[in-house]
């Protein structure tokens, strides 16, 4: 039997006699929707540049971007209004930093567990209940800061003053909480990932768990850890409700984490709470603060992307 | 036992039928309940909104008023004085809580939007500066040393530098945010102009966040209406305030009588003309003056002295006149 080469063409178009006779509808539709549904988020994110872009040219109109930057002093509701940032984005940063210092090394070591020494009826138990975690929700950790962290820190601090009532250090330290399933999670998936055979291969060398945890699996694993991290990273920067209950409202520009501070995400949220007139000068700090917030973190997953590119093992 | 098939499967629809009744039922006899209750059968929603210095008494009012009125609604929310009158002269509430009385331009912007509202002034307050219970030096301050505290671009930083007496402590302010209406009158009072105030404290339109962050700190000071303080007495404690002849304590007499100065006010509710058309807006705010005295006692607020009930009487006659016409 002879096949039409494929330059020919048949009365119904190329390699005719292969379509169906009756196109199915039912797959067009499902696919369309699907298509739809994916669109959604695109353009979501999409809308939300354009909407956070002409308010915020608007106040750079007004306001000079180096003032913005680089000034100390953030009180934009106050006659006379002054407008630099600094204080919001240190406060965001300590309490980024102070939530990653818990959430690494406790999330990795979760998940270093999980994968490599863990049994799998222990396993069974310990994913949900780490997942158990991620789903309390953001103000009950807020409120778990202020009122269990931040007196159990002031009972225990050895001498001196210690933590102010609304301190970042509370703060960061449930924010890290609050984070580590989403680290452990991914590093640990990623960590499964690795195949066997590099394990196996080390057993079989002399390795003991250690080793191969660390010196195998780890580097093989790297892509996903760096991955599992930045994510933690991003939640950080964006979390709202534990810094706006246990940071304080008071913009703070200080390395002290036992003094409140007022992250960008908490001055959006007790600022947009508020009642400024729309297309006030006040009403437009918010999309400038949030602009800056958008930047920081799309910087984070565009390195995110890079690093996760460099690192990545692919086997068979 | 052999239970026949079509019993078997009648079971399923048999159970739902059961349940809907027994769910029916239940709602019908609820709504029987409410019936007998009240003879009025007012019902509505009445929206409150502004001071959260006055939402404490305006909130008592309510849940008096709804006792007999169980078909109201009434919501008071605290977005602080300006942003109450924000959305009262936009046209978004019915009655607007403010712990100052309306200022120039929230007129002015209440007449381009024809919104026309009656000014009643329902209570007392003494605006009380508080300190941490555990602050066991601090008794009395004059007005220029709370000024020096709180004045734009203060640098005041330690309770030594307010008074030499005063061991070294740390001085932690918090206070009222820039809608709140409590934040306009302690500037213009202590500051001497409206608005005017050092930038570096935690501020909130929220009192709670305030009686929240001063007990928690040792050398911490806030300031706020007196009824915050009155529930909060186990926590906090009131400074004496010197306004030129000698040292007074928050007080429902000093206040009345007004020997707490500088820092005694009156507050107000807002009604808006076009809601007092509503029968349960009348009504309610009919409620709130005719029983103010107990109103005020029940929120702990300070009631009014004799001649502002006499005064209020009046506005009270003017506006019944006013809808009989």
């Amino acid at each position: 039997m002879s096949s039409p080469s494929l330059g020919q063409r048949t009365a119904s178009g190329s390699l005719g006699f292969l379509k169906r006779s009756q196109p199915r509808y039912g797959e067009k539709v499902i696919k369309v929707l699907l298509v739809a549904a994916s669109l959604v988020s695109v353009l979501t994110t999409i809308g939300i540049v354009i909407a956070l872009i002409p308010p915020a040219i608007t106040f750079f109109g007004k306001v000079d971007f180096g003032d913005f930057i680089s000034g100390t002093n953030w009180s934009p509701l106050f006659k006379p209004p002054h407008f630099g940032v600094l204080p919001l984005v240190g406060g965001t940063l300590m309490v980024t930093f102070i939530a990653l210092l818990v959430a690494v090394p406790l999330g990795l070591g979760a998940a270093i567990y999980l994968s490599e020494y863990s049994n799998p009826r222990v396993r069974k138990v310990f994913k949900p209940l780490l997942e158990v975690l991620a789903g309390i929700p953001t103000v009950v950790y807020g409120f778990f800061a202020l009122k269990a962290i931040t007196p159990l820190l002031q009972d225990i601090w050895p001498g001196g003053e210690g933590p102010q009532v609304f301190n970042a250090l509370a703060a960061g330290f449930v924010m890290g909480i609050m984070i580590i399933p989403t680290i452990a999670s991914l590093a640990e998936d990623s960590m499964s990932a690795v195949p066997r055979a590099l394990r196996d291969g080390a057993f079989a060398l002399g390795s003991s768990r250690m080793q191969v945890s660390t010196r195998v699996v780890v580097p093989a694993a790297l892509s996903g850890i760096v991955a599992a991290v930045v994510l933690g990273i991003s939640r950080a920067l964006g979390e709202t409700m534990i810094v706006a209950i246990a940071a304080g409202g008071r913009p703070n520009l200080s390395f002290d984490p036992l003094e409140g501070m007022q992250t960008m995400t908490a001055f959006i949220a007790a600022a947009g709470i508020g009642d400024l007139p729309t297309g006030s000068i006040g009403y437009q700090t918010i999309f400038a603060v949030g602009s800056l917030l958008f930047v920081m973190t799309l910087v984070m997953n565009l390195l995110s992307i890079r690093l996760v590119r460099k690192y990545r093992e692919v086997y068979e | 036992m052999n239970i026949p098939t079509s019993l078997r499967r009648a079971k399923a629809p048999l159970a739902l039928t059961a349940a809907v009744m027994l769910a029916a039922s239940a709602c019908g006899g609820a709504d029987a309940g409410s019936e007998g209750g009240s003879g009025d059968k007012l019902s509505g929603t009445i929206k409150v909104d502004g001071s959260s210095t006055v939402a404490p008494l305006s909130t008592a009012a309510a849940q008096l008023f709804q006792a007999e009125n169980a078909g109201v609604k009434v919501t008071v929310g605290t977005s602080g004085t300006g942003g109450g009158f924000e959305k009262f002269c936009a046209g978004e509430t019915d009655i607007s809580n403010a712990s100052r009385a309306i200022k120039d331009e929230e007129k002015a912007a209440c007449d381009k939007k024809g919104v026309k509202y009656e000014e009643f002034t329902v209570a007392n307050d003494g605006l009380s500066v508080v300190v941490s219970k555990d602050n066991d030096f601090a008794e009395c301050l004059t007005v220029e040393q709370l000024k020096k505290i709180w004045e734009p671009g203060s640098k005041v930083t330690n309770w030594n530098q307010v008074d030499k007496k005063f061991p070294n402590q740390k001085l932690e302010l918090f206070g009222a945010g820039t809608d709140s209406g409590t934040f306009d009158y302690f500037t213009d009072a202590i500051n001497g102009e409206e608005g005017a105030s050092r930038t570096d404290y935690s501020p909130s339109e929220d009192d709670n966040v305030t009686v929240q962050g001063v007990s928690g700190s040792k050398g911490g000071m806030g300031y706020f209406g007196l009824s915050y303080f009155e529930e909060n007495k186990d926590k906090l404690k009131a400074l004496k305030i010197d306004g030129g002849d000698g040292c007074v304590a928050p007080s429902v007499k000093t206040v009345q009588d007004g020997t707490y100065k500088p820092l005694s006010r009156p507050l107000f509710i807002y009604p808006k003309a076009t809601s007092l058309e509503k029968k349960e807006v009348e009504a309610f705010v009919e409620f709130y003056v005719e029983n103010n005295a107990d109103i005020a006692e029940k929120a702990q607020f300070v009631p009014l002295n004799s001649e502002q009930e006499t005064e209020l009487k009046k506005d009270l006659e003017t506006l019944r006149e006013q809808h009989k016409s």
